[in-house]
């Protein structure tokens, strides 16, 4: 494997602080060394673009993948070219899948099928629950065991309050935490749209905010009971955001993701019925997208995450309250988050942190950082290249993104997985 | 101005004077049905398909009528929501009708958007017969058109809508074409039938008959389906029928001449009393049906010249 030398770019690694404009040296797959100016080996492939910034391969802390059972929305492969173009090199897979990974030998296999792409490192998360179902708790310990790195249902909340309190209390034994959808399930019944004037005049039957709310407060309590640690996905209203930032306060064991189309988008996105705009949770009213924005600043919520669910024409091309929710998100993570930086709201430092190192702490893993002697994760963007989303010319198969016609400012330039290109 | 639109899909969105343009044509049509006379020349070789996913005798039937009076031929289709997979028939039902090359499709469905979807799909022009909880735009036209030949006018109306206006696509579309023209809706109900933030829609909302009521020109009543009580949105018939069901002593502090409207068909002793239903004086629920036939008629008329295509 030839080396690789990024010459002159901006070095950025919120994990170790660094911060600084020079070079980056890529030897036998491995982060060599870095500074001001490195000399340049003979062999090496020399990489220079100016203005570009060179980061820790992001780690995607929740995406659903096709495999197994939805192979016809999106293969394992499909989803590592969609991650590379949009310079992920880990991902946690989510288990509500078919079957569901909640056998330890399906949790070996997709991190098998992870490795197969070469490209792509898959976390799995076992599920809290057997097959997803919500009623009898699965084998957390032997999931842990086979590598499982926390537990959550995926889009299904856990509903039973006795259920969750054991899943917590019993995931505490084995270090691990529980991902929860945050949607309490008999309110958010039948619901196609955030409940609003829009819902109303669309004539679309209602979630209400307060659905996600209700659900926060009671794991917060049960977390808070059992001493366990629970982490809340893709959350979306102000009111559950100000209880996971009171928690915090109160020192209870609360950590949070949030994805891209909660603090871009906001749910007039849905229009006259487009349903690539259909997404779990709802798109919200504006001022919760704008706490969602808020919440990024003041690092309420630890990490950014894609929420990619594949979903193929077919799921979409109903009316909006039979249309399967969910929108892609691997190809866009970054490029919609420094939507964020230029706006003001945070940092590229802050940004990136919340894409690299954050999500990798809270999945304890030692991916997300540059780091001597470790495999060369990297990704390298231009943060002002202009680039316009394009549902049908977007890498990979499923093409439901909710950011269609969206142009955007900052553009994956490259990936490389352990020092080798898989993008660009 | 005419009617600038390819479809009928909403009335949200509509102008007055695109509104004002089926009511006249809709008038000239009230008065060429009375005469016995038929225009069948005006759609000879057009095809109209209603295509209904949901039954309803009324509405189909008010189509086809005013389809052959204008001489379209005019085909029947009625399909089963109740097979898995919905969307893929209703996708599969639209590479049909282009195939067949049917120049006005009328839909019912029981999905809000669902003729939005078909109206991308189809090169028909389509015309919303009621979609989900959404709209009913000929059902509102109707309406308006039974009012401004008993008031003389559309604007400055008080105008009571009564029930179940959560579910209610004829309560939506009402709600839109009346504010637009310029009268003043109240609607009234229990709470866990008002739609959310209701009051943006420009509307003033009661919980209570006697005042929601107080003043109006016009009392439109609708239906409360058996299902609401079901899934407890409404404890009972007769407690609903006690509150919000219109007899004469709710009817009282109406205005003396205000009409009594309903889409139809009636649920008696639940939101109607029978004895209102019936009053020859106040209850106008039979010339709305009446009224249906030439509105349709005004509708295929002007969607069948493709006034203002591609204008947007």
């Amino acid at each position: 494997m030839r080396d690789v030398l990024f010459a002159s770019v901006r070095l950025l690694d919120p994990a170790s602080g660094l911060d600084l404009h020079g070079d980056l040296l890529v030897r036998d797959g491995l982060i060599a060394d870095w500074g001001p100016s490195l000399g340049r080996p003979d062999d090496a492939l020399v990489v220079a673009e100016q203005g570009a910034v060179l980061c820790p391969g992001l780690v995607d802390i929740r995406a659903a993948l096709g495999e197994p059972g939805y192979e016809y929305r999106e293969t394992i492969a499909s989803a590592a070219q969609a991650a590379a173009a949009g310079g992920i090199t880990t991902l946690a897979a989510l288990p509500d899948t078919l079957p569901a990974i909640d056998d330890p030998a399906l949790v070996r296999l997709l991190r098998a099928r992870g490795d197969e792409t070469g490209s792509l490192t898959i976390l799995p998360y076992g599920a809290v629950t057997v097959g997803c179902r919500g009623e009898e708790l699965a084998e957390l310990g032997l999931l842990a065991e086979a590598g499982a790195i926390a537990f959550t249902d995926g889009g299904h909340t856990v509903g039973s309050a006795r259920l969750m309190r054991l899943a917590l209390s019993y995931a505490k034994g084995f270090g691990a935490r529980i991902a929860q959808h945050p949607e309490e399930p008999s309110l958010a019944a039948g619901g196609a749209a955030t409940e609003s004037e829009r819902a109303t005049r669309l004539g679309l039957p209602g979630i209400p905010a307060a659905a996600e709310a209700i659900q926060v407060a009671r794991d917060i309590r049960l977390t808070a009971l059992t001493g366990g640690a629970v982490h809340f996905a893709h959350v979306s209203t102000a009111e559950a955001l100000r209880l996971i930032r009171q928690a915090k306060e109160d020192g209870i064991n609360v950590t949070c993701d949030t994805a891209p189309p909660y603090f871009d988008l906001n749910e007039t996105a849905i229009g006259d019925f487009r349903t690539y705009a259909k997404l779990s949770p709802p798109l919200r009213k504006d001022a919760d997208r704008q706490a969602v924005v808020a919440a990024l600043a003041d690092g309420t919520i630890d990490a950014i995450a894609s929420d990619h669910q594949p979903r193929d024409a077919d799921d979409k091309r109903q009316p909006f309250a039979q249309a399967t929710p969910g929108g892609t998100g691997l190809t866009t993570l970054l490029s919609v988050t420094l939507a964020q930086v230029h706006s003001g709201t945070v940092s590229l430092g802050q940004a990136i942190g919340l894409l690299t190192a954050k999500p990798a702490r809270l999945l304890g893993v030692r991916a997300g950082r540059i780091e001597k002697g470790q495999p060369a994760d990297l990704c390298l963007f231009h943060p002002e290249r202009i680039w316009q989303v394009e549902s049908g010319k977007l890498p990979g198969k499923a093409q439901n993104t909710p950011f269609d016609g969206r142009a955007l400012e900052g553009l994956v330039l490259g990936t490389w997985k352990a020092g080798r290109r898989v993008f660009g | 101005m005419s009617y600038r639109q390819k479809h009928l899909l909403a009335i949200e969105g509509l102008y007055p004077p695109e509104i004002g343009h089926l009511l006249d044509l809709a008038e000239s049509y009230v008065l060429l049905n009375r005469s016995g006379k038929t225009q069948r020349d005006l759609l000879r070789g057009r095809t109209l398909i209603n295509l209904f996913f949901e039954d309803s005798t009324r509405t189909r039937t008010s189509f086809e009528i005013a389809g052959k009076r204008l001489g379209a031929d005019v085909i029947n289709m009625s399909v089963s929501t109740s097979s898995v997979n919905k969307g893929e028939t209703l996708l599969d039902t639209a590479a049909t009708l282009n195939a067949m090359h049917c120049d006005l499709l009328v839909v019912r469905h029981d999905q809000s958007g669902a003729p939005n979807l078909l109206a991308q799909k189809v090169d028909a022009a389509v015309i919303n017969a009621g979609d989900g909880t959404h709209e009913h735009p000929t059902q509102a036209l109707l309406d308006a058109l039974t009012i401004r030949r008993r008031k003389g006018r559309l604007e400055s109306l008080v105008v009571a809508i009564c029930g179940d206006v959560l579910h209610s696509r004829v309560a939506r579309s009402n709600i839109h074409l009346l504010t637009t023209m310029g009268s003043r809706v109240r609607v009234v109900g229990p709470p866990t039938l008002m739609p959310t933030e209701a009051e943006r829609l420009g509307i003033e909302v009661f919980h209570d008959m006697e005042r929601g009521l107080a003043g109006a020109d016009i009392v439109m009543m609708l239906r409360l389906q058996r299902e609401r009580m079901q899934r407890g949105l409404v404890p009972s018939a007769r407690e609903y029928f006690r509150f919000f069901g219109l007899d004469a002593a709710k009817l009282a502090v109406a205005k003396p001449d205000a009409l009594v409207m309903h889409p139809g068909p009636m649920n008696r002793g639940v939101e109607i009393d029978s004895a209102v239903a019936d009053d020859p004086h106040r209850s106008v629920i039979r010339e709305q049906v009446e009224m249906g036939v030439a509105v349709r008629m005004a509708v295929l008329d002007t969607l069948s010249r493709g006034h203002g295509r591609n204008e947007f």
